[in-house]
Formats: structure tokens, C-alpha cells, sequence
């Protein structure tokens, strides 16, 4: 063994995979957020149809997009990995009373388990949306014309609308967004600390900026879906199985 | 008894002890009676009164390590209610002390529960391990010969003391008992980060966390997902800081030593 592969596979290194993989996946949220909240706008989608458009072209973005599915793929491969290998390492007794909760916090003793509710969630996720929007042979999207733009564009906001009238969709995405919450309320500080970026000026920074972090992107993922849900502004365009020419910017959303 | 407080009550108290006879039985909790306890007692004390019992009605006394009594061999490692050294934070089972509990408590008392510390006997598990990976790496190369003088190497104040903060380890294993993962890294980072912010670890700066490392893997501990349990329990205060020191180390010894296997 080289001591390259020696080096992750040693419980630091490993650890390095998880934190590395999991800051980056923090900085693909702060993105995926950003164009999710583009939803609200009372444009009918065109923004978001707009952005959804560009993430799906822009050569970066498509090779960034390579990056993120290998590192989220390393990410759960690694944690589920660590999980097995820890769990063994407790050995086979375990305690008859054990009060853990009285040392530390529940999110940093069960982020296997929260990671797994998300992968769950994840899985649903990616079949329904990403799969859709980038493989015709999977559904596809109807076509749109959105501002700016001189060719249509998927109406990936219809299939967005349509899923957030799903009672049981909508609910599974917003719980599943506790899950995340809880992940990254242990993760965004973990990572730092993985990687010995520990100093008694600016780890409490690091502490607060994860907490704040957590519940704000958490929260604002799980409220996009139910204020879809509730509010009656928010409706997919019929389904054509087609190219719609339309302006979105003369024409209201169809209801 | 000097110092004793005359309004403290003796207590009777309900133990669920952990028993095993050796490595390759299987144990259970058994319950004892333990009774007149007093309240000024270290939680070992009370233990040997449970054992004179015991040899009294002719029935084998525990096993438990212990052997300072003072807070700083890192002998005694008990897990008592759910919790490494008891529930008092900052202290060893030795320190704990009687008054911490009331009249018609029940007390479980488990051995540390970790696959590199496997039970000997009852509530004495075998913590080897730690000194294989001390051997590994804990230790620097001085010249023999005559006594150097005293403040020979000039060290800032600051570095001796986070030195000395680290140094404090007693090796318990109280962090590896109460982690979740079993991981041993708060006790390897605090030798680790001890001896590198010391110029006279630097000589071996990159082997030993090589090292170290390299033997805590294989010895079975788990790896560190900074849940901090451990520093919460440890009773000698070692903080989590070293922990992030040993990562750093550990990334620099990789990609800078010498060593290609």
C-alpha cells in the first residue's frame, strides 16, 4: 500500500474524506437554496427556470456537477464505511446504562442515522427532479420560453409546482429538511475541527456560524415547499408533452 | 472519623454490579446490598466494604483497578450510572465521593466498554493498548550524561503551559469508555500535541504521529467524528483543541515525511 491510499485509509484520513466532501456539499446547498428560493418570485418560474436552465448548460456548472456526485458519493460511502467500523470497535457488549446524552449532543451521536434519512430522502429527491432534468428518456420537462433567453428552456418549475401539491411529498421534504438541520448543525463545526482548524479565536465563530447556518438553510428549504403547498400562487402549467411558447413575463402563470 | 461531617447519615445502598470470571465468559449484572455507608467515603471505599462482605460470606470479592486513590495514576476507570468516573464532572471514581448519592440509590457499575479494552475480570478491563501506542510514539531522544541545567531550551510560558495542559493525561481511558465510537484520539492527540509544541519532541515530530496513529488503528479504536464526549468526561480536563492538533500534525507528517510506506 502507497502511502497515499495508507494515509485515507486511516481513521484521520478517513475523517478528512468526510470533512472535506461535507464542506463542499455545504457550499452546494448555499447554491441549491439560492435558486430554490427563486420559486417564490410571482413570476410564474421564469427565474427559476431561468437559473435551473443555466445549471444545466453552463460547462463549469456540468463539470462541477461531476465533482459534487463524486463527493456526495464519497461522502455516504465513507460515512457508512465509519459507521460499520466504529460500531465494531464499541465491541459486542454494550453498556446496561449509558447516560451520553448527559455529554454531548444527540445530532453528534446520530449523524449515521441522519445522514441515512437523507439519503433516503435523496434518492426520492434526485429521481424526481435531477433525473428529469437531465435525461429525456426519464420524463423530460416541457419547454418554456423565459426572458432573456432566445431559446426555450425545461419547465423544471412545473414539475416543482406540481410536486409541492403532493401532501405526502411535501411532508417528506420538509421533515427530511429536520434531518439536514440536525446534520449540519453537527457537521459544519466537525468539519473545521477534522481539519485542525480549531483556534480559541475563531472556533467560537466556527460554532455559531454552523449553528446559524443549519437552521437557516433548513428552514428556509422546508418553508419553499410549504408555502407552494398552501399558497394558491404557486400552479404548474398543464402538462403538453410539448414545447409551450409563452412569455412568462406577459403572461400569468396558467392556472 | 476527623474531618467527618456528624450530620451526614449512613446509607444503604442497591449495587448492580457487573461479573464476569474472565475474558472467555460472558457476564451479567448482579445486584448487592450494601449497607452503614457513609457519606464520606470514596466510591472505592464503599466498593471494599461490598468486597469485605463478600469474602465474609465466602463469595469472590470484585476485581476493580485502582491504585493511588489521589486523582493521578489513572488506575480506577468505572463507569457508574451511565457515566465514565460517575456524574460528577472533573474528577476519577477514586475522588468521587459518597455524598454525591442518597439513602436507597441503586448504582450500576460497569467495566469500560471498548473492543481494545477487553474485560479481565469483572470491572477490570485490560488497557494495553494505550501503552502499545505509547511505545509507538510517545516518547523523545535526549543525550544521557549529566543533569542538563534547568531552563537550558528557553520556552515561552504559554507553549509550557498548553504543553503541560496536555500532559496532564493520567491515560484512564475514560474517553475512549465513553465515546461513542470508541476512539482513542483524545488520548493519542494529547501526547501528540504535548510533545510537538515542546521543541525537545521535534527531533521525532513526524514518526511519532505516524505512529501513533498507525497503532491506534490498529488496536481497534474507532475513529473521531468530534462528538466530545470524551472531553466532557475526561477527569483531567484534556480539551478537544488537541485533538485538532493531532489532525494538523498528522496532515503535515503525511505529506512532508520522508516516509513513503
Amino acid at each position: 500500500m502507497s502511502w497515499i491510499t495508507k494515509t485515507f485509509s486511516s481513521s484521520i484520513g478517513r475523517k478528512l474524506i468526510m470533512a472535506v466532501t461535507g464542506l463542499f456539499l455545504c457550499s452546494f446547498l448555499v447554491v441549491h437554496l439560492l435558486i430554490n428560493l427563486q420559486m417564490l418570485r410571482h413570476d410564474g418560474g421564469a427565474s427559476f427556470n431561468f437559473w435551473a436552465e443555466f445549471m444545466g448548460t453552463n460547462p463549469v456548472i456540468r463539470f462541477m456537477e461531476i465533482v459534487l456526485m463524486l463527493g456526495l458519493l464519497a461522502h455516504i460511502y465513507q460515512g457508512l464505511a465509519l459507521a460499520v467500523k466504529n460500531k465494531k470497535a464499541r465491541g459486542g457488549q454494550a453498556y446496561v446504562v449509558n447516560h451520553s446524552e448527559q455529554n454531548s449532543q444527540w445530532a453528534s451521536r446520530n449523524m449515521a442515522l441522519l445522514g441515512t434519512l437523507l439519503l433516503i430522502f435523496l434518492i426520492v429527491h434526485l429521481m424526481n427532479f435531477w433525473i428529469r432534468s437531465r435525461f429525456d428518456a426519464m420524463g423530460g420537462l416541457a419547454e418554456v420560453r423565459v426572458p432573456n433567453l432566445d431559446h426555450p428552456v425545461g419547465d423544471l418549475y412545473s414539475v416543482a409546482a406540481a410536486s409541492f401539491k403532493i401532501p405526502w411529498y411535501v411532508a417528506l421534504y420538509a421533515l427530511s429538511q429536520i434531518a439536514l438541520g440536525y446534520h449540519l448543525w453537527h457537521g459544519f463545526r466537525s468539519g473545521f475541527q477534522t481539519l485542525g482548524l480549531n483556534h480559541r479565536k475563531y472556533t467560537p465563530a466556527i460554532y455559531l456560524t454552523g449553528y446559524g447556518f443549519s437552521v437557516i438553510v433548513s428552514a428556509l428549504f422546508a418553508v419553499i415547499p410549504l408555502v407552494m403547498f398552501f399558497s394558491e400562487a404557486y400552479q404548474p402549467r398543464p402538462a403538453t408533452g410539448n414545447t409551450v411558447e409563452q412569455s412568462l413575463t406577459t403572461e400569468p402563470a396558467l392556472r | 472519623m476527623a474531618g467527618s461531617n456528624p450530620n451526614a447519615k449512613p446509607m444503604n445502598l442497591t449495587l448492580k454490579v457487573w461479573r464476569q470470571r474472565n475474558r472467555n465468559t460472558a457476564g451479567s449484572i448482579v445486584d448487592y446490598q450494601v449497607k452503614d455507608i457513609s457519606p464520606d467515603m470514596s466510591f472505592l471505599e464503599m466498593l471494599d466494604v461490598l468486597n469485605e462482605d463478600l469474602l465474609r460470606q465466602g463469595e469472590e470479592p470484585v476485581a476493580f483497578d485502582h491504585d493511588c486513590r489521589e486523582g493521578i495514576c489513572g488506575s480506577c476507570n468505572l463507569f457508574i450510572n451511565g457515566r465514565a468516573h460517575g456524574p460528577e464532572a472533573g474528577t476519577t471514581t477514586c475522588q468521587l465521593h459518597m455524598r454525591k448519592f442518597s439513602d436507597g440509590d441503586t448504582i450500576t457499575i460497569e467495566p469500560w466498554r471498548s473492543a481494545a479494552f477487553p474485560v479481565n475480570k469483572d470491572l477490570s478491563v485490560d488497557r494495553s493498548a494505550f501503552d502499545r501506542i505509547i511505545q509507538a510514539g510517545g516518547y523523545i531522544s535526549i543525550n544521557t550524561g549529566g543533569t542538563p541545567d534547568a531552563n537550558e531550551i528557553p520556552i515561552p510560558k504559554d507553549i509550557a503551559d498548553r504543553a503541560f495542559e496536555a500532559a496532564t493525561c493520567i491515560a484512564c481511558g475514560a474517553c475512549v469508555a465513553s465515546c461513542k465510537n470508541s476512539s482513542a484520539m483524545l488520548f493519542v492527540s494529547a501526547k501528540v500535541s504535548q510533545l510537538a509544541l515542546l521543541p525537545q519532541g521535534h527531533v521525532e515530530r513526524k514518526t511519532r504521529v505516524e505512529n501513533m496513529v498507525a497503532q491506534m488503528d490498529k488496536e481497534g479504536f474507532g475513529a473521531c467524528s468530534n462528538i466530545g464526549s470524551c472531553a466532557a468526561e475526561c477527569p483531567v480536563g484534556i480539551s478537544l483543541e488537541n485533538i485538532a492538533i493531532m489532525n494538523r500534525e498528522y496532515i503535515n507528517a503525511k505529506a512532508t515525511s520522508n516516509n513513503l510506506a
